[in-house]
């Protein structure tokens, strides 16, 4: 159980970074997409250029995980296709119910109950993409 | 304590959600919440009749804790460091929503036109939440992944692919707001 600890702590900080940026709100996301507020691309922008940096910097001083291993971000897989329409795909779920995989665990922790007909259905798409998956284009 | 209690603000939001990728970065694992999705399919016995799901779960358990401490996270978060306050939206968004037919606007977290148990219990507002939840549970594991792992992760370490991936994020979610929503609404 010990080992796990550390996993339980970082989820907890990220529930609650996340609820206190508000960028679990569904009326953020509607605001994000009506290009009417610039937090949720501050939230965006400034995680990434943190990252981008932490990452330049581990890189420079061959930073070693707790494995031992340098410090790496598995590359993703080429090709275009499956990430313009399954990227589109998420951006029409994530605008219609506010909510993407993080935020829907988040939100129930909140006591938004009804957000677990969300995350069932996310599980059930996900599903569905198993089955799927040899028939679409990659 | 009383800036905790406040809404925090995106410079400070932001690095911090670098800060989890990090973290998990440096326990040799990766930033991804969509993963989960795969992994409760895994449980749930979907590897029996496709593939895809056939895979050792069991090393995708740290994960599961990395959600189970969101859960909590967010219970902690709402309920014992925040003060009662509506969510300081645009005016402009407040007038659109209005347009739309909301009210209460930014009063909580979500509208209760879409997620109080009256609203969901319709035909229309179960229709939202379901296709909504199908669609970004396909999409995200076609597109290999969510917010988490190609709009923070990918993008801090400078992959086309997840740049791709962010730009159909925006399709898509601009799409539904601009064109669909004066329909359903």
């Amino acid at each position: 159980m010990g080992k796990y600890i550390k996993f339980f702590l970082v989820g907890l900080f990220f529930g609650i970074v996340l609820v206190k940026s508000e960028a679990v709100s569904w009326y953020r996301i509607f605001e994000m997409f009506k290009f009417q507020s610039f937090h949720m691309y501050g939230i965006i922008g400034s995680a990434v250029t943190t990252g981008i940096l932490l990452l330049l910097i581990s890189k420079k001083i061959k930073l070693k995980t707790i494995k031992g291993n340098l410090l790496t971000v598995p590359k993703k897989d080429s090709g275009f296709r499956r990430y313009i329409i399954g990227g589109s795909i998420f951006g029409l779920g994530w605008a219609l119910c506010g909510a993407c995989p993080g935020p829907m665990y988040i939100l129930f922790g909140t006591g938004a109950f009804s957000i677990i007909i969300v995350l069932i259905a996310a599980i059930f798409g996900t599903y569905m993409y198993g089955v799927l998956k040899d028939k679409l284009p990659h | 304590m009383e800036y905790i209690l406040e809404p925090w603000p995106w410079y400070i939001s932001g690095p911090c959600i670098a800060i989890v990728m990090f973290i998990l970065l440096y326990f040799g694992r990766t930033f991804g919440m969509s993963s989960n999705l795969r992994t409760l399919c895994a449980i749930g016995g979907a590897g029996k009749k496709v593939d895809f799901f056939k895979f050792d779960w069991k090393a995708q358990r740290w994960n599961l804790v990395v959600v189970l401490g969101a859960i909590v996270g967010g219970f902690i978060a709402h309920n014992s460091l925040s003060n009662p306050i509506d969510i300081n939206l645009s005016q402009q968004t407040v007038l659109d929503l209005n347009t739309l037919g909301f009210n209460n606007i930014g009063k909580s977290l979500l509208p209760p036109e879409l997620f109080s148990w009256e609203n969901v219990l319709s035909i229309k507002g179960l229709l939202i939440l379901i296709i909504g939840g199908v669609l970004v549970g396909f999409g995200t594991r076609y597109a290999g992944g969510c917010t988490s792992g190609h709009a923070i992760t990918g993008l801090s370490s400078l992959q086309l692919p997840s740049l791709v991936a962010v730009v159909g994020f925006f399709i898509g979610g601009l799409i539904m707001i601009h064109l669909i929503y004066p329909i359903l609404f």
